[in-house]
């Protein structure tokens, strides 16, 4: 049994160096969300790293205390940007979850909701008739009365608080709202595609909508082939490569066709995902090629407008903001210094630093769900952290984030807006066309 | 360990403060010190002093050893387990009791983060120097416990000169408090000093007084770039000789330039033999002055650019650049050994000729870098330990520097310690009647050698000689 833990430990690792590249300077510690919560070194990038090197060689049996920390870990890749060394901790960290995936070793609720997760996600059927029973369940009155009828309670205690955690289901889809091919009133400068996303389409369909508007409003003719699908970044994060894959095939054929400059994302995960298509299909001969050109031409929505910023001019705008990072952005994708330009670009905005900007908020994918009171002390640190600043507008340029920021400002009462930055460009934007 | 033993520390400390299971054994069983480690047989996380108190007992009544540990992130491998050990982690301990602005002194636990402390202190104006080179991870009790420097050194001194007061659990379960808030105390003997540097031999430290200084208002950092090593080391000492104190020296050579680039992006000069990085900090205009003159003196000795930051921002990212040096050598092999050997700075340009002699020598590569204005340097041999011949190799390199360094007057250690890595090489610095003093010292104190033994030096002949580190090499030593 160990010997087959290590070959395929070893089979989803990149390479046998990535293992012995960590030094254990223990630089990682501080800046790892999960070892300030429990403070034991098993919890920290270095520790975990040991654990995954005895395991891949074979010294420790894989047991529940690994399988736990792998799924503790929120894979915010904060200690990646910490590390000196350069060490590949994400990639060790979900090749590890690749082992534990399917095991008796994950709780049996991880495993429930991970299955129905995926699926969904991965049918882009399925996920538009769940979002359909979604919405009718949080619009027509039927979760009021289940939540003040407490029966919630009786089916799964935690069921009340993790069922508020699901963002608002848009009434329409953004796919139903964004057309194949949107002209822009200007003069043509860029042709652009987007990608609409899977969360993003269902439950954030106005910032799709708002990210068209200010792409149009900067010379983009956008196109949006109905054959995209989700990314594949939730099951890749938790260690199912296969339906990954396939997505990723799906999407690279879906866009092959057309003739564009540059790819849109407005979720920093699903960027940072696509951004790795390259990297994750390296091993098929048919795709690793187009891979490449695909992964090359993905631009975050935020790089676009910052690249853009000489020849925009945006008008006043008079909110009192702070910026969260989203982790894929800040520590995957190295996307910093971007989205502060833009806020330093709109005038009158009153911008202000949140302590710790770029600490998890602890939505980390389904993390907010299976281990939810360890995400909401990582929450109430991020709230406490905006409401110091006493900005009224939080942005946050991630689905997961927006949900999780949004659930935080109502449970710890803080009284501030959660929205996409390129909602508020979009406003800046607009104004000056006025 | 037998089991009955297990128990009972579980009791002393309660069921979730303790383990004993593999995954934690192995979490525990290194720092940051390079070849060693070893397991442990349990991880304790004790609450508060009677329950390290009675540990303490009881290691004494049913002989296993106690090794106290911070964060783990020392280099001479001080918090490395040693056999029939149990580890006590004191990271929870990370209270900052009190900060008195009257007496400009802080009160902390030994678990608090040292960039936390220093955060906190400067909010309200006042200042903590010491900056060992991981401040954002290590911990004040692990500081004192190694007496560790850092980048202002130069100026400021080091922890020792910082701390005013201890409270530790000895060898025997007493409760040992040295030191005050006095200025001035020569009541007998300074314990304090004992307790500084002790490296977990002599107790296990609860509490510390802190003195504090004024935060200076004005900082220039300056970086200067060199075509050739020996100009860099020259520009220092001649910095040194025209009476000038800068707050920190830094050198960085070619090889830690560009790991260290490659890492921070912050625009460090490729080509060049080596760059220097200087803070002068102060008060008023004298700042500006110093800093004209470090000038004319870095272009006298052919630097061939200097760069000043122009915020504190970019101040900030040069320093965190070069606090990750060690760590970022790592982009280039797998395994780094790094040590401190340090001598008078006037030696400066010697033993940096000597470190590359050491190189070629033994065919070994070395990324260099260090506090200049101290002579305290940080050679770091890039190998890899799977490799046995290159790190023998290596291992011949670094007793070559360390003689070079004796002759010049130097030591073996010059903020790291000597735990483990450096404990051979002490009769060399210490002499024999030094070595023995600290023998006594230590088994006057810990008569059943239970507190970290086998650090420093060792006492029982069956610690003698270099410690295995590797797995075939323990099972020989068993056998």
């Amino acid at each position: 049994m160990e010997s087959n833990h290590k070959n395929l430990l070893f089979s989803v690792l990149p390479d046998e160096d990535v293992l012995n590249q960590c030094i254990h300077c223990g630089l990682c510690l501080t800046t790892c969300p999960t070892y300030s919560l429990t403070q034991f070194e098993r919890s920290s990038p270095r520790g975990r790293i040991k654990l995954i090197n005895a395991a891949a060689k074979g010294e420790i049996e894989i047991g529940d205390t690994f399988a736990y920390e792998m799924n503790f870990c929120l894979d915010c890749q904060a200690c990646e940007t910490a590390c000196p060394a350069g060490v590949k901790y994400g990639s060790m960290v979900e090749a590890a979850r690749v082992i534990v995936q399917d095991s008796k070793l994950n709780s049996i609720l991880r495993r429930i909701i991970r299955k129905i997760t995926m699926k969904i996600v991965i049918s882009k059927r399925l996920l538009k008739i769940a979002s359909r029973i979604l919405y009718f369940y949080q619009n027509s009155g039927v979760q009021k009365v289940l939540h003040r009828s407490r029966i919630i309670n009786l089916i799964f205690p935690k069921l009340s608080e993790i069922d508020d955690l699901s963002p608002k289901v848009s009434k329409k889809f953004s796919s139903e709202l964004i057309p194949e091919i949107t002209l822009t009133e200007n003069k043509v400068k860029h042709k652009a595609a987007i990608h609409l996303g899977c969360f993003m389409d269902v439950m954030f369909a106005n910032i799709n909508k708002d990210t068209i508007d200010v792409l149009s409003l900067c010379g983009c003719e956008i196109q949006n082939p109905i054959e995209q699908v989700c990314c594949g970044s939730l099951p890749g994060h938790n260690g199912d490569y296969e339906s990954a894959r396939k997505l990723a095939k799906k999407n690279i054929d879906a866009f092959e066709r057309l003739d564009y400059e540059f790819l849109i994302v407005n979720s920093s995960g699903c960027g940072a995902f696509m951004k790795e298509y390259a990297y994750l299909l390296r091993d098929d001969p048919s795709y690793s090629e187009k891979a490449k050109v695909f992964s090359s031409k993905i631009k975050d929505i935020l790089e676009f407008v910052n690249n853009e910023l000489g020849e925009i001019n945006f008008n006043k705008l008079h909110d009192k903001i702070t910026y969260h990072d989203a982790c894929h952005h800040v520590h995957t994708q190295k996307i910093i210094n971007e989205p502060r330009n833009i806020l330093k670009a709109i005038p009158d905005l009153d911008v202000n630093e949140m302590n710790e900007s770029t600490w998890c908020c602890g939505s980390a994918g389904i993390y907010n769900i299976v281990h939810y009171d360890d995400s909401m002390k990582i929450l109430e640190r991020k709230m406490d952290n905006i409401k110091k600043t006493g900005a009224s507008i939080v942005l946050a340029a991630n689905h997961g984030c927006l949900a999780q920021l949004q659930y935080g400002a109502d449970k710890f009462h803080v009284a501030v807006e959660v929205i996409h930055p390129v909602s508020l460009i979009k406003k800046a934007l607009q104004k000056t066309t006025e | 360990m037998e089991n009955s033993v297990k128990e009972k520390i579980k009791r002393i400390v309660g069921e979730r403060n303790y383990s004993d299971s593999y995954e934690d054994r192995l979490c525990y069983s290194y720092d940051a010190t390079a070849l060693l480690h070893q397991l442990p047989e349990a991880v304790t996380f004790p609450e508060n002093e009677e329950q390290i108190s009675s540990l303490v007992k009881l290691a004494n009544e049913t002989k296993f050893n106690i090794v106290p540990r911070g964060s783990g992130t020392g280099l001479s491998g001080g918090s490395i387990p040693v056999e029939n050990s149990i580890v006590i982690v004191m990271t929870r301990w990370n209270k900052i009791l009190e900060v008195d602005t009257r007496n400009l002194t802080a009160t902390v636990q030994p678990g608090v983060i040292t960039a936390n402390l220093q955060s906190e202190v400067e909010k309200i104006g006042l200042f903590y120097p010491p900056d060992p080179g991981s401040m954002n991870v290590c911990t004040i009790g692990g500081n004192v416990a190694n007496n560790a420097g850092g980048l202002r050194a130069l100026k400021y001194g080091v922890t020792k000169n910082y701390v005013l007061g201890t409270e530790m659990i000895l060898p025997n379960g007493d409760l040992l408090k040295t030191g005050g808030k006095n200025v001035k105390d020569v009541a007998g003997y300074n314990l304090r000093d004992f307790v500084v540097g002790s490296e977990g031999t002599l107790g296990i430290i609860t509490k510390i007084l802190l003195k504090l200084i004024p935060l200076p208002s004005e900082s220039i950092t300056i970086l200067a770039y060199f075509d050739r090593l020996h100009d860099s080391a020259e520009s220092v000492s001649e910095i040194i000789a025209a009476k000038i104190l800068p707050c920190m020296m830094e050198f960085l050579d070619n090889t830690t330039i560009n790991c260290v680039e490659d890492f921070t992006h912050v625009g460090l000069p490729r080509q060049s033999e080596a760059v220097l990085l200087i803070e002068i900090d102060g008060r008023g205009s004298i700042v500006n002055e110093d800093a004209e003159t470090v000038k004319n003196i870095l272009l006298k000795n052919h630097a061939s650019f200097i760069r000043v930051a122009d915020s504190i921002n970019e101040a900030l990212l040069l320093k965190t650049a070069r606090r990750s040096a060690f760590s970022a050598l790592a982009r280039r092999r797998p395994t780094t050994i790094l040590e401190d050997a340090t001598v008078p700075r006037s030696e400066l340009p010697i033993i940096i000729e000597k470190v590359t002699e050491a190189g070629k020598k033994f065919n070994v590569t070395f990324g260099n870098f260090g506090h200049a204005g101290d002579g305290n340097i940080h050679p770091t041999c890039l190998t890899d330990e799977r490799d046995m011949a290159e790190i023998n190799k290596a291992h011949k390199a670094f007793d070559f520097i360390f003689n070079e360094a004796i002759k010049l007057g130097g030591t073996i250690t010059g903020e790291h310690g000597t735990g483990l890595a450096k404990k051979q090489f002490l009769e060399k610095v210490a002499g024999i009647p030094g070595v023995e003093m600290m023998k006594k010292i230590k088994q006057s104190i810990d008569e059943n050698n239970i507190l970290n033994p086998g650090k420093i030096f060792s006492i029982s002949p069956r610690c003698e000689g270099s410690l295995p580190f590797r797995r075939e090499q323990i099972k020989d030593f068993q056998n």
